[in-house]
This record gives structure tokens, C-alpha cells and sequence, in this order.
């Protein structure tokens, strides 16, 4: 890891699908650097051999039935939905990715 | 230079569960939009999952179905991307410890003639993970709606290596997944439903290289029609690239069903970063062997080994086992039916041919009030099955008569037995009158019987004709064949 | 009686009344209420106040206890919710314009406990948008204020349940910590503060931050309220697949047993610079207090306590990436109205709706993530997150709990820190590694700053033994009661 750390501010906010001002996006360009200089500390830990912690306190199998509950109506499901019709949800059109 | 094509197949396949993969509301298809979710189900603010224990059961056992080895310990991770059919904008699924690894698909490929056997194979499996499936969208001139029904249902991916050489094997690939799924239970795999979707990675190479080409994604081959058009364009399409000198670019391509053709969708400059990472809101899932034990000991027996068991054991001809062998409750109802005759390539037979004509006309016609008449609710049960074989044997009614009755005991209910006594349709097996009818039917067409008795084996036919008219084909052939031969040379 | 007397009393005197008949909720519920039309204009804890609903919580709660059918111990008592915490039919913004005309379908886990236990569910209250801040500054809907210094900050991200709390608008609170958010508001608010152990409170309904982190506590002016109310929504959910599956004990009737004094550590990286003199001089106190009552004071160290701040940072904002793509302006979230596709939908919407720092830590924790990165941020991040729980189970294989300050300085001025990322993120510098390893931690008010702001106490306990925490906290707290001293407002 090098001393001047530069993130890809465009590539990362995009990927967040977060729109920067452009005032912003000159803020968080030098913040997330000095962020991310800060955090080289953990470049230096000595952590051959250690098992990543998931959780903090793993156990394993911790599952249901497969019975059936009751869920929301459609009318719940819908109630905060900012546009809709025929009871779904409507979006601008989808350009297929 | 010749080419050939390379295909690998990832198929997603819905498990039969009543309850989502991480949550218990209800799951099914065709449902009003939207009736089947939850907090969990919409992505809520709040809403943590918690597995099924049902989907984990049966990707155990499809793993076992198809020889993979069964992790010991497998992790969930999130698959972080937007797309507004996935409420969370994360798909729970598996990335680097899946649920099983390796195994494999035996496939048949279509012999000489659909009565001969056609030549077997096994596909390699790379993996096998479960995750979440997502909403459905539909769109529209100016948007799209999006119904979350299907939102979080259990999905197994079954990903092949690229083990796969032609469009045919492919259709032969996802006939026998589908078989050997279907028959164990853990999905109808109804293509039209999307229980079953398919993408494929496809490339080709000049014949006799070893190094894979490069490989464009295909999705959306959504139809067992589609997979085999789909597939076999993609390769004309890389195919002519080559010849005319073209690199093939590696990206993602939509198969569009109605154009026939494929469309680039992204690149590999384009690729999502899907920034894996664990769930933290679930925990892993430790299998035991004990557990793979037990579910070993309920797998049932796979499509291919019944067929074989089924000619080597029973002497069933190939044609029927392939009718067979890929429908589980078929087979068990021509087991049952097997079971109560010593004749089973006679069960067989009237199993794939009558019994499933009937059933296939029936729903052809029936209204849409009708229910559908299912191998469940069928009238004629194994043993009326058996019992009508039974009389055909014992020489209690002709074979015809036999046919006449199937209809009616399949509309009815009745039994065979019932239907022949109340129509007085056993077969005359009384000697003397036989013999009467016999030697009418020789005086009253000397010409036959001349020709007979000069040589002519088929002119009896006609003598046999004239007896079965006059009892309305119920005299016992066999017997009539014995009368007028007896007669005749004496 | 006098309504002054009632906000001021704790919730364990206000059961008393309401059990010796003198008092109804209804008379309770009113008086808090007043009290919030009265002060909250200057402190802003409340973001959404449905007093209808509470009066009619409160009618019912008088009627079951009329009949003798009362629910339980916390029956017709008024408890705030942070505004991240859903109760069906309720608004739920965690203070985020991107939220702004939410109604949550259903109660969380703790929401529905809280019901079942008869409590009087009462408003909405004020955060850092997403709970990621330590100021409350970052509220799309305007800060909290200190109640015993309105130019100072409450703390964050739970300031808004920690000031209601000290300006005596609600008697007990529910906030969640993720790094600290419970804890350090609690002692810059001079009230008492608790985060459980990872999993004793069911996460169900709690709008998630960083999810292998958050935990729902409470906020009370004594320990003994903090004990009432952790027990009332502790225990095992099936809903919540991180949730611990124990049983859990009466804390309040614990409370209640003597303490034999047992042995607390000083882990020397807490005590080194940057802590405030004051605040020093205030946990020296404690110390004092501690061994005058036969407690054996043991120094020791936890060495990689300097490492919790960056693995902090990177699983927190990397899971928060992840947690928070669900706000997209799609299903329940307000849609940007410049979006023309649905990729405008996403950015544009959440670049509308999320500020500043939920903007900038959603795009650090999808760096961290993000192909080529991954290895070396967040996998690196939760090794060492391994060696910081092992650092604490070697601590307690020598004490029975770790005493530390809960923030290095007492409450600081608004715009003292919010410029400046990485300052801000140190002021969590002592309460993040509790959650990195799990365990549970409680801050409890030990005294004022010349100035007059509270300082506050950090007790770390063992995983799962909340019971003796919340013992050795009482010891001190029952006979210095810093959290009764109230704000004049
Ligand atoms: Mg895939
Ligand atoms: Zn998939």
C-alpha cells in the first residue's frame, strides 16, 4: 500500500449508486485519502494464521421450520411505495443491465 | 478450419418449499402481485432472515442426487448490486464455500430411432450454492412494475464445466437434470413458471485445440426451445466470427426469443464488482455426516439406473422405459400396477400408451371448471389396471374388448370385472358352439377355405373375421384358430 | 400530584406509585408530555410525538390495573424509542430525509416486548441519520441539543434517547450502539447507559447499521432502571438468527442480592493521552470508591486497542454499504423526481436523501469492499477484530470487569468535530472495542466537569453475564446517583 492513497471517488460512488455533488465529491477525494492512510495501521497487523471474526459468538444451524406465516397484504406492502399501480410497485423504465 | 463449441450451463432452479428462503410467508406462483411478502420479503428497514431448514435439506439432497461432495461447513454472502427486483439490493447466496461441490449429470443423447437406446455421458458439475431469488418485473412503453412474490423463494444454481459440445447435449443436459429433480421432489421445474432458468457461457475453438475460446454469457434462455436456439446461434454466431477473422469480444449477451437472436448487454470493462462479503445476520450451516446418511438412505433411485433396471429385471422394451423413467409417479404407479400380474412389458404397455393418452385427452378437452385428472385422482387405480390385464390373461375377454373398456373404466370408475358382467362381454370359449360358428363360416365361403387348404396361411383370416362378427368379437380367438384349423384339415 | 414530581422520579418510583394507587399512567403519561411541550423545543430528543396513541396506551394500561390484570412491572410507564426501532403504524425516518414519509407495517421485537409488558410506547427519538455519528449532528431534522448545556453536543448516535432522558421528557429510552452510541451519549448526558452483549436483544426491527455491531440497550437515570428495562426486552428470538439463545434472569431482582467485591482491570491503553484531566480526575474517584468497598484494582493491558478504530471503521462502513442499499427510492423510500431511469432512481434519490457522513461512509465501506480491496480492508479487518476478542478473554481470565472513562472528554460545542472525520471517530476510542469483541458495557454517571457537563463511567462485563455488570455498576451508582441530578432547562 502506497503513503498517498487515492480512491477512484467516481468508480466507488457509482458503484455505491450515490450521486456526489461536485462539491462533495472533492470533499470525500481528500477525507476518504486521509481515512484511508489512517487505516494503514492495519496493513502492519500480524494476522498470519488468524481466523476472521464473522460473528461475535458463531454457532451454527440456527434455522426454522418450513411452515408458513402469515405476511402483509398487498395494501402494507404497498403503503409506502413513492408510485404505483395494478398493486406493484412502478419504476421509471429499466434499462436492462 | 473446422470449430467446435464449448458450452457450460448455469441452471437456477426453485425449490419446492412452502415457506421463502429466509422468511416463512408463503410462496407460489400465481398469486395476486405482492400478496406474498413481508418486512423480510420487501427489504424493510429491519428485516433479518432466518433460514429454512427444507431448502437446506434438499440442496443436500440434489448434491447427493447428482454425486457432489456435501460441504461440511458452508457460509452465506451478500451479492451487492441495484436492481429494483431485489428488494435489499443484496442477493443472500453463496460465493466461495458452497453447499455442494463437483458431481455430475448423466446424459442420453438421442438414438438411432426413439425404440433404440440411445448413447450415454456424464456432464462435470463445478458447483452447486443456494441463495435468494428476486422479484419479478414486467415492463411497459414508458416503465415497469414489480411484483416481489417470487422475491426471496429458494433458488439452487447448478453450474456445469464447460462439459458440454452441442446444442443436443445441452436439450439432453437439462432433460435429465430436470428428470432426476423433478423425480426426487424438489422442484417441478416448470420452465414456463421459471422454476427452472437457464444461462450459458459459451465459446468456441478450432477442432483439436485444447485451450477454451473466449466465453460470452448468454441469459435469458428461458424455455427448453429457447435453450436449444439460443445456444444454437450463439455458437453460428462465434463460429462465423472466427471464420471471418473477428475477435470474439467477452461479455454478456441476451438471447431475444421472438428475433432469434442474441444482443450484447455489458462487456467485461462493464462487469458488476459485487463486493462478496459474509452475511452477518446469519450464521453458517454445519452438515454432519449423519445427516448426509439419512438423507442417502431416502434419495430415491435416480431416472437412468431405474431404466436400466427396468429392462435388465423386468424385460422391458427401451421404448417404454423412456416413457417411464423420467416420471417418478408414473413409475410407481406401473410398479403397483407390475406387481399384481407376471407380465409387466403388458403393464408397461398400457401404462405409457393408453393410461396416458387418457390422461393427456382428458385434460385436453376438459373445461377450465373440470379438475384436472392427475395420476392422484386417476379412476382406474393400479390394481383395476392389473385386473384388466388380468382377464386379457386368464382368456376371459379378447384384447379388443380389453381396449373397448379402458375409456369407460378411466371415465367410470368401474371395475373391469364389473363392466364385462353387467356387459356380458366374456369371451365365448363354449367348444360346441364355437365349432357350430366355425363350420357355418367355412360352408358359407368355400372360396377361403380352398384357398387355406391349398397353401394360402392368411386366406383363414377371413373365416376368423366372419366367427368374431357374429359374436361381436367376444369368442376366444385362440380357440376359434384351433376349431377352424382342426376343421379345415380334416 | 405535582407533574414535576412525577418527570423527575425514576421509573422504579414511578411503579411504586402506580402500584400504591396514587398515581395513573394516564397522570404519568400527561405529565411527560407537558414536559415535552415544554423543553423540547430547546433540546430536540423528539422527532414524532403521537400523543393520542399514548393517552390511549395509558387508558388501557389504568384499565388492566383496575381490573388486576397488569401486564407486568413496566405497565403504564412511558419508554421512548430511537427513531430506528420500528412500531407498526408509526413513523420510522432514523433521521434521514431519504425516510421522511415512512410508516413502519410492524413492530419490532423490542416494540412488541415493550407491549407485551404493558409500556406506554412514546416518541419518536432523535439520532445521527442511520445512527453513524457522535453528536447527533448529522439528524436531517436538526440536532439534539445537551440538556445541561444547550450550545454542546448530546453525544451520538442515540443523543436524542440520552437528552430525552436527562431533560426528564421521557423516564426510560431505547438507542442502539454500534461503536459507542448508547454508551457515550449516556455520559454526556449524565444518564445511565447500557449495550448488552451481542445477541441478548433481538436486532428484529432495529434499522440496521452495521449489523454484526448494533445492539439495542436502554438509557435510565439509575442502573436499577436500565436492569427493569434490559430485562423486560432481553431474551431469545427466532426472528433474529444472531440472536442468543439463553434465558434471562430477573437483573432488577439480581440488583438486589449483595455483591461480593470481585476484582476490575485498568487497562493502561485507556488511561494514556487524550483523556481530559477532568475526566480523569472523576474515574480516579471511582477507583478510589471501588477499592474503599474491598474491590481489587488489577492493571493490565489490552494491546491492540489501538487497532479497534480502523477495524471499527471498516466493518462498520462496509456492512452499512451493504445494509443501507436498501434505500433506494424503489419501494418505501422518497424517489428523487429528477430520475428518469431507474439508475437514476438510485443515485440520484440516495444522493438526495442520505447527508453527508451516511453519503461518505456508505462510499468508504464500498471501497472497502470492492474488487482488489477486499483482502486487505474488511478481511483484514475482522482477523484482527479476532485479536481484539482475544485480547479480552485473556483480560478476564483476570477480572471480573474493565473499568475505563466511556469518552475521553465531557460534551463538546457543536461544530467542535464535524469537519473532521477521523477526530470525530476518536471519540469513540473507548467504547468500540466492546462491540468489536461483543461484550457487553455500561457507562454510568460519575460526577460533573467544572463547567458543569457529566462525565461518565465505562464497566465492561463478560459475554452473557450481563447480571454481574449490572451489580457492580449498582454499587457505585446507588450511592452517588449522578444520573438523578437533573438540567435545569
Ligand atoms: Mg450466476
Ligand atoms: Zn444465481
Amino acid at each position: 500500500m502506497s503513503e498517498e492513497k487515492c480512491v477512484d471517488i467516481d468508480y466507488v460512488s457509482n458503484l455505491a449508486r450515490i450521486e456526489l455533488s461536485s462539491q462533495e465529491r472533492n470533499k470525500f477525494q481528500s477525507q476518504l485519502g486521509e481515512v484511508l492512510k489512517y487505516f494503514e495501521k492495519l496493513q502492519k497487523v500480524d494476522v498470519e494464521g488468524v481466523e476472521p471474526t464473522a460473528h461475535a459468538f458463531p454457532r451454527f444451524n440456527v434455522w426454522d421450520q418450513d411452515e408458513v406465516q402469515p405476511g402483509l397484504s398487498a395494501e402494507q406492502a404497498l403503503q409506502n411505495a413513492p408510485k404505483q399501480r395494478s398493486q406493484q410497485v412502478v419504476v421509471p423504465k429499466v434499462v436492462e443491465e | 478450419m473446422k470449430y467446435e463449441a464449448v458450452i457450460g450451463l448455469e441452471v437456477h432452479v426453485q425449490l419446492d418449499t412452502k415457506s421463502k428462503m429466509f422468511t416463512r410467508v408463503g410462496t407460489g406462483f400465481g398469486k395476486p402481485p405482492n400478496t406474498l411478502t413481508n418486512p423480510v420479503v420487501l427489504g424493510l428497514p429491519g428485516a433479518l432472515p432466518v433460514m429454512n431448514l427444507e431448502a437446506i435439506e434438499k440442496s443436500v439432497k440434489v448434491g447427493l442426487l447428482l454425486g457432489c461432495k456435501i460441504a461440511p461447513i458452508c457460509k452465506w454472502d451478500r451479492k451487492n448490486y441495484f436492481y429494483p427486483d431485489m428488494p435489499k439490493n443484496y442477493q443472500i447466496s453463496q460465493f466461495d464455500q458452497p453447499i455442494c461441490e463437483g458431481g455430475e449429470v448423466e446424459i442420453e443423447m438421442p438414438g438411432e430411432s426413439p425404440a433404440v437406446m440411445g448413447s450415454h455421458r456424464k456432464v462435470e458439475l463445478t458447483r452447486i450454492h443456494l441463495e435468494e431469488d428476486v422479484g419479478k418485473l414486467t415492463h411497459y412503453e414508458t416503465d415497469s412494475l414489480v411484483d416481489y412474490n417470487r422475491a426471496g423463494c429458494p433458488l439452487l444454481e447448478i453450474v456445469s464445466e464447460p462439459d458440454l459440445f452441442s446444442p443436443d447435449e445441452v436439450f439432453a443436459y437439462l432433460t435429465s437434470l430436470r428428470n432426476s429433480l423433478v423425480s426426487a421432489g424438489i422442484s417441478d421445474c416448470d420452465m414456463e413458471k421459471g422454476q427452472l432458468r437457464c444461462d450459458a457461457n459459451i465459446s468456441v475453438r478450432p477442432v483439436g485445440t485444447k485451450a477454451l475460446g473466449t466465453k460470452v454469457e448468454i441469459k435469458n434462455l428461458n424455455t427448453i426451445s429457447g435453450v436449444r436456439n439460443g445456444v444454437e446461434y450463439e455458437i453460428k454466431r462465434q463460429t462465423q466470427a472466427m471464420l471471418e477473422g473477428e475477435k470474439i469480444v467477452q461479455e454478456t449477451r441476451r438471447w431475444n426469443p421472438d428475433q432469434r437472436y442474441t444482443t450484447p448487454m455489458r462487456t467485461k470493462e462493464m462487469a458488476h464488482d459485487y463486493r462478496y462479503f459474509p452475511d452477518p445476520d446469519l450464521m453458517p450451516v454445519k452438515i454432519e455426516q449423519q445427516w448426509i446418511d439419512r438423507i442417502q438412505k431416502e434419495l430415491p433411485e435416480k431416472p437412468f439406473d431405474k431404466q436400466r433396471r427396468y429392462q435388465s429385471e423386468m424385460s422391458l422394451p427401451y421404448s417404454s422405459t423412456s416413457a417411464l423413467c423420467g416420471d417418478r409417479p408414473l413409475c410407481e404407479y406401473f410398479e403397483q400396477a407390475a406387481a399384481h400380474t407376471n407380465v409387466p412389458a403388458k403393464v408397461a404397455n398400457w401404462v405409457v400408451n393408453d393410461l396416458l393418452r387418457e390422461l393427456a385427452q382428458n385434460n385436453d378437452q376438459t373445461d377450465s371448471k373440470a379438475e384436472t385428472v392427475t395420476l392422484d385422482n386417476c379412476k382406474i387405480s393400479p390394481q383395476a389396471l392389473a385386473e384388466l390385464i388380468s382377464l386379457i390373461e386368464e382368456g376371459t375377454i379378447s384384447n379388443n374388448v380389453a381396449k373397448e373398456l379402458f375409456p369407460e373404466m378411466f371415465s367410470s370408475g368401474k371395475s373391469a370385472k364389473e363392466l364385462v358382467k353387467i356387459k356380458g362381454l366374456e369371451m365365448k370359449s363354449d367348444g360346441d358352439e364355437i365349432e357350430g360358428l366355425c363350420a357355418g363360416a367355412i360352408s358359407k365361403d368355400p372360396d377361403a377355405a380352398d384357398k387355406f387348404r391349398g397353401g394360402k396361411e392368411g386366406a383363414i383370416n377371413a373365416l376368423k373375421g366372419a366367427v368374431m362378427k357374429a359374436t361381436r368379437g367376444q369368442a376366444n380367438p385362440k380357440l376359434v384358430d384351433e376349431t377352424l384349423r382342426r376343421l379345415l384339415s380334416s | 400530584m405535582e407533574s414535576s414530581l412525577l418527570t423527575s422520579a425514576t421509573a422504579a418510583e414511578l411503579i411504586n406509585l402506580l402500584k400504591g394507587g396514587s398515581v395513573s399512567s394516564v397522570e404519568i403519561t400527561q405529565a411527560f408530555i407537558q414536559r415535552i411541550q415544554a423543553v423540547d423545543q430547546k433540546v430536540h430528543a423528539f422527532l414524532h410525538l403521537d400523543e393520542e396513541d399514548m393517552i390511549n396506551q395509558a387508558k388501557s394500561s389504568d384499565q388492566r390495573r383496575a381490573q388486576g390484570k397488569s401486564f407486568g412491572q413496566l405497565d403504564g410507564i412511558p419508554v421512548g424509542l430511537k427513531d430506528v426501532i420500528s412500531a407498526e403504524g408509526q413513523p420510522l425516518t432514523a433521521a434521514s430525509k431519504i425516510l421522511e414519509n415512512y410508516i413502519s407495517p410492524y413492530d419490532a421485537t423490542v416494540t412488541r416486548k415493550l407491549k407485551e409488558a404493558g409500556a406506554v410506547i412514546g416518541g419518536r427519538l432523535n439520532l445521527d441519520e442511520f445512527a453513524m455519528g457522535s453528536s447527533t449532528e448529522n439528524s436531517a431534522y436538526g440536532p439534539t441539543r445537551n440538556p445541561w448545556n444547550l450550545d454542546c453536543v448530546p453525544g451520538g448516535s442515540s443523543g436524542g434517547s440520552s437528552a430525552a432522558v436527562a431533560a426528564r421528557e421521557i423516564p426510560l429510552s431505547l438507542g442502539s450502539d454500534t461503536g459507542g452510541s448508547i454508551r457515550q451519549p449516556a455520559s454526556l448526558c449524565g444518564v445511565v447507559g447500557m449495550k448488552p452483549t451481542y445477541g441478548m436483544v433481538s436486532r428484529y426491527g432495529l434499522a440496521a447499521f452495521a449489523s454484526s455491531l448494533d445492539q439495542i440497550g436502554p438509557f435510565a437515570q439509575t442502573v436499577e432502571d436500565a436492569a427493569l428495562l434490559l430485562e423486560i426486552i432481553s431474551g431469545h428470538d427466532p426472528l433474529d438468527s444472531t440472536s442468543y439463545p439463553s434465558n434471562v434472569p430477573s437483573y432488577s431482582n439480581e440488583l438486589k442480592v449483595p455483591l461480593e467485591p470481585c476484582k476490575l482491570g485498568l487497562p493502561q491503553e485507556f488511561f494514556g493521552e487524550g483523556m481530559d484531566e477532568e475526566v480523569r480526575k472523576s474515574i480516579d474517584l471511582v477507583i478510589e470508591f471501588y477499592k474503599s468497598k474491598g474491590f481489587e484494582m488489577i492493571e493490565l493491558s489490552l494491546p491492540t486497542t489501538d487497532l479497534s478504530i480502523p477495524v471499527y471503521y471498516v466493518i462498520a462502513t462496509a456492512e452499512a454499504s451493504s445494509n443501507l442499499a436498501r434505500y433506494d427510492g424503489i419501494r418505501y423510500t422518497s424517489r428523487s423526481e429528477r430520475a428518469t431511469n431507474a439508475i437514476d432512481v438510485y443515485a440520484k434519490s440516495r444522493g438526495e436523501g442520505f447527508g453527508e457522513e451516511v453519503k461518505r461512509r456508505c462510499i468508504l465501506g464500498a471501497y472497502a469492499l470492492s474488487s482488489g480491496y477486499y483482502d486487505a480492508y474488511y478481511l483484514r479487518a475482522q482477523k484482527t477484530r479476532t485479536l481484539i476478542r482475544k485480547d479480552f478473554d485473556q483480560a478476564f481470565k483476570q477480572v471480573d470487569a474493565i473499568l475505563t472513562p466511556t469518552s475521553p472528554t465531557p460534551a463538546f460545542k457543536f461544530g467542535d468535530k464535524s469537519e473532521d472525520p477521523i477526530s470525530m471517530y476518536l471519540s469513540d476510542i473507548y467504547t468500540i472495542s466492546t462491540n468489536l469483541a461483543g461484550l457487553p458495557g455500561i457507562s454510568v454517571p460519575c460526577g460533573f466537569s467544572q463547567s458543569g457537563l457529566p462525565i461518565g463511567m465505562q464497566l465492561i462485563g463478560q459475554a452473557l453475564n450481563e447480571s454481574k455488570l449490572l451489580s457492580i455498576a449498582h454499587v457505585y451508582d446507588q450511592e452517588h446517583k449522578y444520573g438523578r441530578k437533573a438540567p435545569s432547562l
